[in-house]
């Protein structure tokens, strides 16, 4: 579970978030929305302080996220990036091993039989000894968030995991994702694909002007719209 | 051989009793003079040798010496505005003023304060001259190993700590590998500018390839056999490594799985 409390950050003056609560509860599928700009990035970077909140607290299962012992923090925190991110001069296998094995979660042949297994079930078990730019963008996202999924990870955090693919990418990226839901994992995701706000989360989020304006399970989110921005929102979206 | 030496023992023989030699005969003996009466030759051989070694030696102080400073002043701008670390803000300060003193002076002024004043009881004057071109080089080497960390896409550091990886784990596992592709060329040129340098450390007395050279020329009195002589070697010495450093960056780039 995380609690987020009065969570503030600025840049050079300009305040992005003003104060963000939330409470994001095991199992959840959380998707963040809102216009660019409006600060949906920098909240989920803030949960696992990959930009450091100015003020306000993040707790993962009543343990504060903090500076100090970031690191165990962070492995039970997964995230997938725009950009996929993957280390171009490893192996996929390697990618994928790399930070378990190293954090001593588990030794080389279990990771190495934890990746197979992962990389079979999304399809992509030939590629284990491939490099990523051998790989599609759909194939890098997937096994990207694979590479997170290997860390037995809490909570995974998505950061517009399909903004930088081809439109014949996504869907195989939203499927993992939904399978990966429907698994019973804690998502908390940043996208503009509103088709999977609507489909597979159980809250969508609408953060606007540094604050969260909505909290709503998505049928009632798309379907009985109070909030002006929203509206305007959703009618250059939709 | 011996019918060099035969030629020049009979040129040399009429040229002192006043005899008229043709220009190919007088070049002949000033060559001779210069590269083998004496086996002068074997003193080129030995700056070449040296000239080597300095280069290694003053390459791996370089490389040791700027990659710390890279790494240290990279760690240093890396960190949150909130949490600076007060060592490693002094470290990096000290570096910074170490990076701009070598940078800012001339590299023949260092070698002298460095043989005629910090070590000027000492005999060794190539390895002080090794040293000191170790410590130059190690400025300049710092900041090309600088420039290849921070071409290092970002998000790959944010990747390794999302992953909960520590900060020096990243570097060393993520970043210095992909570091290493950019850096390397750079890193060549900067082999070949300090095999040139070398022979500035004669200055202090160091006995490279150029030291050899004014050795004999101050015997013969006769110049242009000797400096043409080590300029040939120097430029075979640079087409040699140009060449191979040109063969080991074609290898890198079939191996470049970006």
């Amino acid at each position: 579970m995380i609690v987020v409390k009065g969570l503030k950050k600025s840049y050079n003056g300009l305040q992005v978030l003003k104060g963000v609560d939330l409470t994001i509860n095991k199992g959840d599928v959380v998707v963040l929305v809102g216009p660019s700009g409006c600060g949906k990035s920098t909240f989920l970077r803030c949960l696992n302080r990959l930009e450091e909140p100015d003020e306000g607290t993040v707790t993962l299962d009543g343990q504060e996220v903090t500076e100090k012992g970031i690191d165990a923090m962070r492995a039970k925190m997964g995230m997938v990036f725009q950009h996929f991110n993957l280390f171009p001069h490893l192996t996929v296998k390697k990618n994928i091993t790399l930070a378990p094995v190293h954090l001593g979660l588990m030794d080389q042949a279990t990771a190495d039989a934890k990746a197979m297994e992962l990389l079979e079930r999304i399809g992509l078990a030939d590629k284990a000894d491939t490099y990523p730019n051998m790989l599609s963008g759909g194939q890098k996202q997937r096994i990207a968030i694979v590479r997170a999924l290997a860390m037995n990870p809490e909570v995974l955090l998505f950061d517009e995991p399909t903004s930088a693919l081809d439109p014949e990418m996504v869907g195989e990226v939203l499927e993992l994702m939904k399978e990966l839901a429907k698994g019973g994992m804690t998502m908390v995701v940043v996208t503009h694909e509103m088709g999977f706000a609507r489909e597979v989360a159980n809250r969508v989020i609408f953060i606007d002007e540094g604050v969260v304006k909505v909290d709503k399970p998505p049928q009632e989110f798309f379907s009985r719209i109070e909030n002006e921005r929203l509206k305007a929102f959703l009618s250059k979206v939709l | 051989m011996a019918y060099l030496t035969q030629q020049f023992e009979i040129l040399s023989a009429l040229a002192d009793n006043g005899g008229d030699l043709t220009a190919w005969q007088d070049g002949f003996l000033k060559f001779y003079r210069a590269f083998l009466a004496n086996d002068r030759w074997l003193q080129y051989i030995e700056g070449v040798g040296t000239t080597l070694v300095v280069t290694a030696v003053a390459l791996a102080i370089g490389v040791i010496l700027g990659g710390t400073v890279a790494l240290v002043r990279v760690a240093h701008d890396q960190q949150r505005p909130h949490h600076r670390n007060a060592l490693l803000g002094f470290v990096n300060g000290a570096f910074k003023v170490y990076v701009t003193v070598i940078r800012g002076t001339p590299m023949m002024v260092q070698l002298l304060i460095m043989g005629m004043v910090i070590f000027a009881s000492s005999r060794n004057f190539t390895m002080v001259g090794a040293l000191t071109l170790g410590i130059n080089s190690g400025a300049y080497v710092s900041e090309i190993i600088r420039g290849g960390l921070m071409a290092v896409d970002p998000g790959q550091m944010e990747a390794g700590r999302s992953l909960g990886l520590n900060y020096i784990t990243t570097m060393v596992k993520i970043i210095i590998p992909q570091a290493i592709r950019s850096i390397l060329p750079a890193l060549g040129n900067e082999f070949i500018v300090l095999l040139k340098d070398t022979s500035l450390i004669t200055v202090i007395g160091g006995k490279e390839l150029l030291y050899a050279a004014q050795g004999i020329y101050s015997r013969t009195y006769e110049c242009m056999y000797p400096l043409l002589g080590i300029a040939v070697i120097y430029l075979v010495l640079v087409m040699i490594f140009t060449w191979l450093l040109g063969k080991f960056e074609r290898r890198l780039a079939q191996s470049d799985r970006r």
